[in-house]
């Protein structure tokens, strides 16, 4: 009888090709856009965790302001001397790094590079995990006359110089020109469009004094040496902090102190927000499948309920009639969720490196659609039959 | 111990709706037929004879009475029984045609023997002979869209008559058709009839067409008026 019932629904599914491709359409679809989606969405927060890693997991980024990320609130920027209290009262303290940063366009003979120029000490390198691919970070006297010397990140050189060696080279960035004496190693490309290497480095009072004009320090930026102690050199800087910048007993902060982990949270938090768009856009191109199949279906149904008149009236049992609509159902669904499934895997794969994020197979969600799209099928496809095969052979045949 | 007719019915009644909208089809059909006979149900429109046909057929259950098929009383019997004996007894024309849409005439003529579980090679040769029989040989892989309707009637009835049915049951056969193709199919009615020895129960309002049938039953009403040899019949 099984053998006998594929018969007859391979045939239906052969003898209906514009509704069986249309159903089959309708799975791919919803499959492909929801694995698809999420595939990209864990790339993306992957992608940000990595870069996060890279930056060392024993750092502490203190920021003016209550929030992170551009703009302090209102909230007075750090000095040098912010930078150089911490170094003399807080010996866990590995490397400190004041930060100021500036856009600027530099420009070397024909070209020219819009990028974010870096002014801070020899402590910035190993505190953001960098290392020279080529020439020498900083002399003292280059950090203290504020000189007019840079370090620039491999993309700026790419910009600039293509392949030849910099080191050596005077760039101008705005009214000055400035040596490269140090190439740094590229850390590749991060998630959210953001190039790690498209950077500047200078001494900081070089930027202080030619392009920001102020004494500023933007964000300090703290690596420790055992990462047990940051919870502590946390505290410490946020006392130290608080003296310095003479707040109240019951004064809340006006800058933040947060390690890697905090940093990543409020990244991550970004690419989860991301993800769950992208899911529920996902779920929107499966609802439209969805609805596709069981439009099809609906429109289909008077044909149907006939049809099966016919077979119940030339002797077909109930349970053949269904056991012939539920194979037809589970075959269309199946080709359209293994399609689905390699076309999502396709384009995964495409947009993953296209955007420059890890592909993460994620076998859950990929079995979560199939399943989804697949019962979807089998419904619309399966129970307006089972009706149909319930009516009396001559009601079937009357159907209109 | 007399045999027990191929069919007998006794006071069939068939009610269709309820309340106000109640109409009773049939009042108390009493119908024998024995095996081998050529019946033409005849009548005024609206006197239930397709309401008797579809009962007749096992596609519709009636409201009262008895339905003995070969002395095994139908009315008792589950759907899937007598989808069963559809199966195994019964071959349905309707004036509709019915066939299975954009499907070859050899399928359609396959169905009811892959319902009965025949191997395929079987199954092609026996659908193969059935077209052959009804005048059709050459059409086998021709859709009902590419036949005319006297084609596709013949080819309901190959599908009726290809799992050599005890009864074959058809319900205003020529009624879409022209006069020279009505003749045709009543000419090969009466030939399965004569040589196959299928029993023909057949309704038509056509005096022209009933004149083929040994017999002549008159509904009017609901119930049988008259129920008589054909004349003509020798
Ligand atoms: N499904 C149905 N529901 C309600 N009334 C019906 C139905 N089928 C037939 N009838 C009524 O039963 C009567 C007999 O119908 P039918 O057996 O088709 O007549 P005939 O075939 O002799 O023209 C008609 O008056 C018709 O309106
Ligand atoms: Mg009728």
């Amino acid at each position: 009888m099984l053998w006998n019932t594929l018969l007859l629904a391979v045939r239906a599914i052969r003898r209906n090709l514009m509704r069986s491709f249309l159903t089959i359409l309708g799975v791919v679809i919803g499959v492909a856009a929801v694995i698809t989606m999420v595939t990209l969405g864990n790339g993306a927060t992957r992608s940000v965790s990595d870069q996060i890693a890279s930056m060392g997991s024993n750092l502490i980024m203190v920021v003016p302001g209550q929030r992170f990320g551009p703009g302090s609130g209102g909230a007075a920027n750090f000095k040098n001397a912010d930078a150089q209290a911490i170094r003399s009262q807080i010996p866990s303290a590995e490397w400190v790094a004041p930060m100021s940063s500036k856009s600027a366009t530099a420009v070397y003979q024909a070209n020219n590079w819009s990028t974010v120029i870096y002014g801070s000490n020899n402590d910035y390198f190993p505190a953001g995990n960098w290392e020279l691919a080529a020439g020498r970070d900083f002399a003292d006297n280059e950090e203290r006359s504020g000189k007019a010397v840079c370090v620039i990140g491999e993309t700026v050189r790419e910009k600039l110089f293509g392949r030849q060696n910099p080191v050596g080279s005077q760039i101008r960035i705005k009214q000055f020109s400035c040596e490269v004496i140090g190439l740094l190693k590229s850390k590749g490309q991060s998630a959210m469009g953001h190039d790690q290497d498209d950077v500047v480095v200078m001494p900081l009072r070089t930027v202080q004094r030619r392009l920001a004009g102020s004494q500023d320090v933007n964000r300090l930026m703290v690596s420790v040496r055992d990462s047990a102690a940051i919870d502590a050199v946390k505290k410490q800087l946020s006392l130290l902090m608080r003296e310095r910048r003479a707040i109240g007993e019951n004064e809340d902060d006006d800058f933040r102190v947060m390690d890697t982990r905090q940093i990543a949270e409020a990244l991550t938090s970004t690419t989860k927000i991301l993800t769950l768009l992208l899911g529920a856009v996902a779920a929107v191109s499966l609802l439209v499948g969805g609805i596709g199949i069981m439009n099809i279906m609906l429109v289909s149904v008077t044909e149907r309920t006939r049809e099966i008149g016919i077979r119940l009236a030339i002797g077909a049992l109930e349970r053949e009639v269904l056991l012939q609509f539920l194979i037809e159902a589970v075959v269309l669904s199946s080709i359209g969720g293994v399609t689905g499934l390699v076309l999502a895997m396709v384009a995964s794969i495409a947009l993953s490196s296209l955007m420059g994020i890890p592909y993460l197979f994620d076998p859950g969600i990929n079995l979560l659609a199939f399943l989804f799209s697949a019962a979807i099928g089998v419904l619309f496809g399966f129970f307006p039959a089972r009706r149909a095969a319930r009516l009396n052979p001559i009601d079937a045949l009357r159907h209109e | 111990m007399t045999a027990s007719p191929l069919i007998r019915l006794t006071g069939i009644t068939k009610i269709y709706g309820q309340g106000q909208a109640l109409f009773q089809a049939l009042k108390g059909i009493e119908l024998t037929v024995e095996a081998g006979d050529f019946v033409a149900i005849m009548g005024p429109s609206g006197s239930g004879k397709s309401t008797a046909m579809n009962i007749l057929g096992c596609l519709d259950t009636p409201s009262e009475g008895s339905y003995q098929f070969q002395g095994v009383a139908v009315e008792t019997m589950d759907r899937n029984q007598r989808a069963l004996v559809r199966r195994h007894f019964l071959g349905f024309v309707f004036q509709g045609f019915n066939l299975l849409a954009r499907t070859t005439a050899l399928e359609n003529v396959e169905l009811p023997l892959i319902y009965r579980g025949q191997k395929a090679v079987l199954r092609h040769a026996a659908a193969r002979a059935a077209l052959e029989q009804v005048g059709l040989k050459g059409w086998e892989q021709h859709t009902p869209a590419e036949l005319s309707g006297g084609q596709q009637q013949r080819v309901a009835i190959a599908r009726a008559i290809v799992t050599r049915p005890a009864v074959l049951l058809a319900d205003e056969p020529t009624g879409n058709l022209d006069t020279k193709t009505s003749e045709e199919i009543m000419e090969l009615l009466c030939t399965l009839n004569r040589e196959q020895g299928i029993t023909v129960l057949m309704v038509t309002h056509e005096p022209d067409m009933a004149r083929y049938a040994k017999r002549i039953v008159r509904f009017v009403d609901g119930q049988v008026e008259s129920d008589h040899a054909n004349g003509r019949a020798a």
